[in-house]
């Protein structure tokens, strides 16, 4: 099949795009808008913003998270904070300078008209956000404050204590909460999507799997929302909540919606280390905590005595000295392959050495610990609380995660997927940060494709449909998708083989961190997809899911999830083997400078990977969207 | 260096389904490293009892970081267990020590029914938000938003209140099983904002009735305000209780107006 990615971006120059998209979109009248059903799936900063904003424009929304409330999306967990190009500390922000930001932090491997977007919008979601009641963080004077983040020289990153995420997803829960309130929004929460249904092409819905009961139902919609987050539990361990997952992205993907750049994923510097084997996760703790603290390592290998012990000239403080100009503000994949290399010479540290330094007393002793305590104490308590060591005392041990997945389902200026009426927003598209993402922009592209963009670009789609019939529920492709749907979950049942869907997820997390994780080799990957498929194969003839499909069975989700990290994990494989060269999260050992920096390969990768299903795992083809830069210079990234 | 625990008792609340009864059964923990978390000691319970062909038990939990208020556990009659502010997921086995007997039940509270073994629903709470828990602030008329100066102290005291994680362990913690704590918290929150001026009295009025319909009636004996992971203060309370009084007058006024 030959595909041809449009991206739709308006002609004319990239500061202008979006003026004039909005100035030629098509509208539905306000009294038409109530005869469209718009389906979004997910209520994470994403969901919830587009399902109010498009039930307060006057669309018939039906809302699907399998949380039990929209306010426990994975959103609520981010911490360190969102940019907004408000330059209210008049330090020379702008909008132009938070877009080539951007681009530059993704490596140049991001659409110059996506991003220009989100640079512009950013700064109404901030009013948008103050007049919902979002507790910011304020100056004396009653102005709000700022921080700085990674890759940025400017400080415009908004924050609420440590708790931004939970700060902006309660926001946008409580305008769902009024739009559900006012019946103007059906939310189905334990509810699962299990699969997307097409008709002639179109998206006409999806089949839904109630997580209380079991029962698998289907609903019809003009369009349909995919908001379901990133898929940073391929890894099995990372800082994602327990019940992220790719399987709405992926079910889509089968379907027919191309997967973008499975391979940029993010690994972020500053986690809590591993400590016991039946570890389930690992905790952030957040970039915001690099304002202050000092990343070092003993200079020499097994240096075992404490920190406190190691004088000043026998610490290497790594960021500082490699990265003189960023310090220990050095954007994300360069400071987790820094402290991955510390590692990896023996120059870890904490019982098992598997981390590095995060350093306050300089900030202690220069702001005093009240300074400090008001900046982080959350955050302080909170790893006091897991590593069981107090950072007042003695410095915090860090090490890089799985945080944040880039890659996604392609889509359109419009947000489009390949299926026409079929959107993706938030972390679950590709679209906005390239080859890594800069530090408090998720929350900001979340928020932004939500409440900004969607509501527009629908309605473009929607205005040709008025008054002509949609297929119903009855129609046969429903049907069909019902069937798979109910034959897959009790596949897992029938199985009985001896291994739990958990034994399985740390396999294959155990194999993509290997060889898919910070630094990747043509050997590695080639390794990962040879193992990968048998491991999968075990899978299918060994799984075992006790219990029943009929009632709540938390085994049995999984199992489903596991399935599909699998073939989402031998894609990131391909996906990071095809693309000879390293750019952000994606590291090749063979490309790189002879300063270890990242050696990125314009001629032949200036381009998006977007994948087609065909119906086997390892046999996707790839399709490329060539990216053009007009308003910013393809530069080689510099931190120093 | 990590420690390990060994001969855990534990007694956990199994019922197969919202209208079925319970019954608590025992189990035994061999050993477990006290770096695990509370919640990782029971995967490791769970995988067993998958190994053992048995039904794993059910609890709900999700971030598994203290904040997104999905995880749920009355530990030795304790919402959320032993340590102040910490919720069950951020419990560690260091809290404990070898042979302890440990037991494990659901929320108990008429509006939170048990769904399966220790999973509840607490979709009331969504009920009370719905009723009024909001600015009404659509989506592009939103001022700069500076306009408004917000002193500090006021933007503390409404993050203060926005904290809670709305994980229902005042609750479960409140022998009438009251959610006055839950309630004034976002109340609060909202109303001493200057956003949030507008709409106070219908809001207090709203949430606070709403609240009434499914939970118990508040009689200040402040085990929420000890069980609060978040530490949510219980002067809330007084202040929705202010709020709502003056509601009384306040919208019968506005509805004499016309
Ligand atoms: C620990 C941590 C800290 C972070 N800190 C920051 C930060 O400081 N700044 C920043 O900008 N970003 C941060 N991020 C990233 C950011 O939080 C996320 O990228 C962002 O919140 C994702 O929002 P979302 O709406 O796209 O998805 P989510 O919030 O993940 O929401 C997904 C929704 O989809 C639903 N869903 C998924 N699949 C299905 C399905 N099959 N059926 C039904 N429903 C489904 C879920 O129930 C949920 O409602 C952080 C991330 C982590 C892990
Ligand atoms: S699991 Fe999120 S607060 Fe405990």
């Amino acid at each position: 099949m030959t595909i041809t990615l449009d991206s739709k971006i308006p002609n004319g120059p990239v500061a202008d795009a979006w003026n004039t998209y909005k100035s030629d979109v098509k509208l539905v009248a306000p009294g038409n808008k109530r005869k469209f059903k718009v389906i979004v799936v997910g209520t994470g900063l994403a969901g919830a913003s587009a399902a109010a904003t498009l039930a307060e424009l006057g669309y018939q929304v039906d809302a699907f998270t399998f949380h039990d409330s929209p306010r426990r999306a994975h959103s609520i967990a981010a911490q360190g904070g969102i940019n907004a190009a408000k330059n209210y500390q008049g330090d020379g922000d702008s909008v132009h300078r938070l877009f080539y930001d951007t681009i530059k932090g993704g490596d140049f491997r991001a659409r110059e008209g996506n991003v220009h977007r989100l640079a512009e919008v950013s700064v109404n979601i901030i009013d948008q956000m103050v007049a919902q009641g979002v507790p910011f963080a304020r100056e004396y004077g009653g102005l709000l404050d700022n921080r700085s983040f990674g890759g940025a020289q400017v400080s415009r990153t908004f924050y609420a204590r440590g708790q931004t995420g939970q700060q902006l997803l309660l926001g946008a829960y409580q305008q769902l909460a009024r739009q559900i309130g006012l019946g103007n929004v059906r939310l189905f929460n334990r509810t699962e999507l299990v699969d997307v249904v097409t008709v002639e092409g179109r998206c006409a819905g999806i089949v839904t799997r109630d997580l209380m009961t079991g029962e698998v139902v289907s609903h019809a919609a003009h369009a349909v929302v995919m908001a379901t987050g990133g898929y940073g539990n391929v890894f099995f361990l990372s800082t994602n909540a327990m019940a992220c997952n790719v399987t709405a992205a992926w079910r889509a993907h089968r379907k027919g919606a191309l997967f973008a750049n499975p391979c940029y994923t993010q690994i972020h510097p500053t986690c809590i280390p591993q400590s016991d084997p039946t570890q389930s996760k690992l905790t952030l703790m957040s970039e915001s905590l690099r304002n202050d603290g000092r990343v070092w390592v003993p200079k020499n290998a097994d240096d075992n005595r404490p920190a406190a012990q190691i004088p000043e000239e026998e610490r290497d403080y790594i960021l500082e000295r490699l990265y003189p100009s960023y310090g220990n503000l050095a954007p994300r994949d360069i400071s987790s392959r820094a402290a991955k290399r510390s590692v990896d010479s023996g120059r870890g540290v904490g019982p098992l050495k598997n981390g590095v330094y995060l350093d306050f007393s300089d900030a202690i002793n220069r702001l005093g610990r009240n300074v400090v305590e008001e900046r982080y104490g959350n955050l302080f308590e909170m790893y006091e609380r897991i590593a069981g060591e107090n950072p007042y005392d003695m410095p915090m041990r860090i090490y890089p995660a799985s945080h944040y997945t880039m890659g996604g389902l392609w889509v359109d200026y419009e947000l489009q997927t390949t299926i026409p009426g079929l959107y993706a927003a938030g972390e679950a598209n590709f679209s906005d940060h390239g080859a890594n993402r800069l530090g408090a922009s998720a929350l900001m592209q979340g928020l932004a494709d939500g409440y900004f963009v969607l509501p527009y670009t629908i309605g473009n789609y929607l205005a040709p449909m008025l008054n002509k019939p949609i297929p119903g529920t009855d129609h046969p492709a429903f049907k069909e998708a019902e069937q798979a749907a109910q034959q897959r979950y009790q596949g897992y049942l029938d199985i009985k083989g001896t291994r739990s869907p958990d034994f399985f997820h740390r396999e294959v997390g155990r194999i993509i961190w290997d060889y898919c994780g910070m630094e990747r080799t043509q050997q590695g990957l080639e390794k990962a997809l040879s193992e990968l498929p048998a491991l999968y194969e075990e899978f299918q003839k060994d799984l075992r899911v006790t219990g029943d499909g009929t009632s709540l069975n938390q085994t049995l989700e999984k199992a489903g999830r596991v399935d599909d990290f699998f073939q989402l994990g031998m894609l990131m494989c391909r996906d990071a083997l095809e693309r000879e060269e390293s750019c952000g999260g994606h590291f090749r050992a063979e490309y790189q400078t002879d300063e270890g920096e990242a050696l990125r390969d314009d001629e032949k990768f200036a381009h998006v990977a977007a994948w087609e299903w065909t119906g086997e795992p390892t046999k996707s083809v790839r399709h490329t969207e060539e990216l053009k830069f007009e308003a910013v210079h393809l530069a080689t990234r510099s931190y120093k | 260096m990590s420690n390990h625990l060994k001969n855990l008792k534990l007694k956990i609340w199994r019922q197969d389904g919202p209208n079925t009864s319970g019954r608590f059964e025992d189990y035994i923990i061999d050993e477990i490293s006290d770096e695990a978390s509370f919640l990782e000691m029971l995967d490791v319970l769970n995988e067993r009892l998958i190994s053992d062909n048995k039904l794993p038990v059910v609890f709900d939990h999700d971030c598994r970081e203290g904040i997104c208020g999905t995880c749920s556990l009355m530990i030795n009659g304790q919402a959320h267990g032993p340590e102040r502010r910490t919720a069950t997921c951020q419990l560690h086995m260091r809290k404990f020590k070898s042979g302890d007997e440990i037991v494990i039940e659901p929320w108990r509270a008429s509006a939170f029914p048990i769904i399966k073994d220790l999973m509840v629903d607490r979709s009331a709470f969504d009920r009370i938000i719905e009723s009024g828990g909001f600015i009404t602030a659509p989506t592009g008329g939103a001022p700069d938003a500076n306009l408004i100066p917000i002193p500090k102290p006021v933007a503390d005291a409404a993050m203060d209140s926005a904290e809670c994680i709305g994980c229902g362990a005042c609750v479960a913690a409140c022998p009438n099983g009251a959610a006055n704590l839950f309630t004034a918290a976002k109340i609060n929150h909202l109303n001493v904002l200057p956003q949030g001026q507008a709409e106070r009295y219908k809001r207090v009025e709203a949430m606070v009735e709403t609240m009434d319909e499914y939970f118990g009636s508040c009689t200040n004996h402040g085990e929420c305000e000890a069980a609060c992971p978040k530490e949510i203060s219980i002067d809330v309370i007084a202040l929705m209780n202010k709020d709502y009084r003056k509601s009384k007058v306040k919208n019968r006024k506005e509805l004499s107006r016309g």
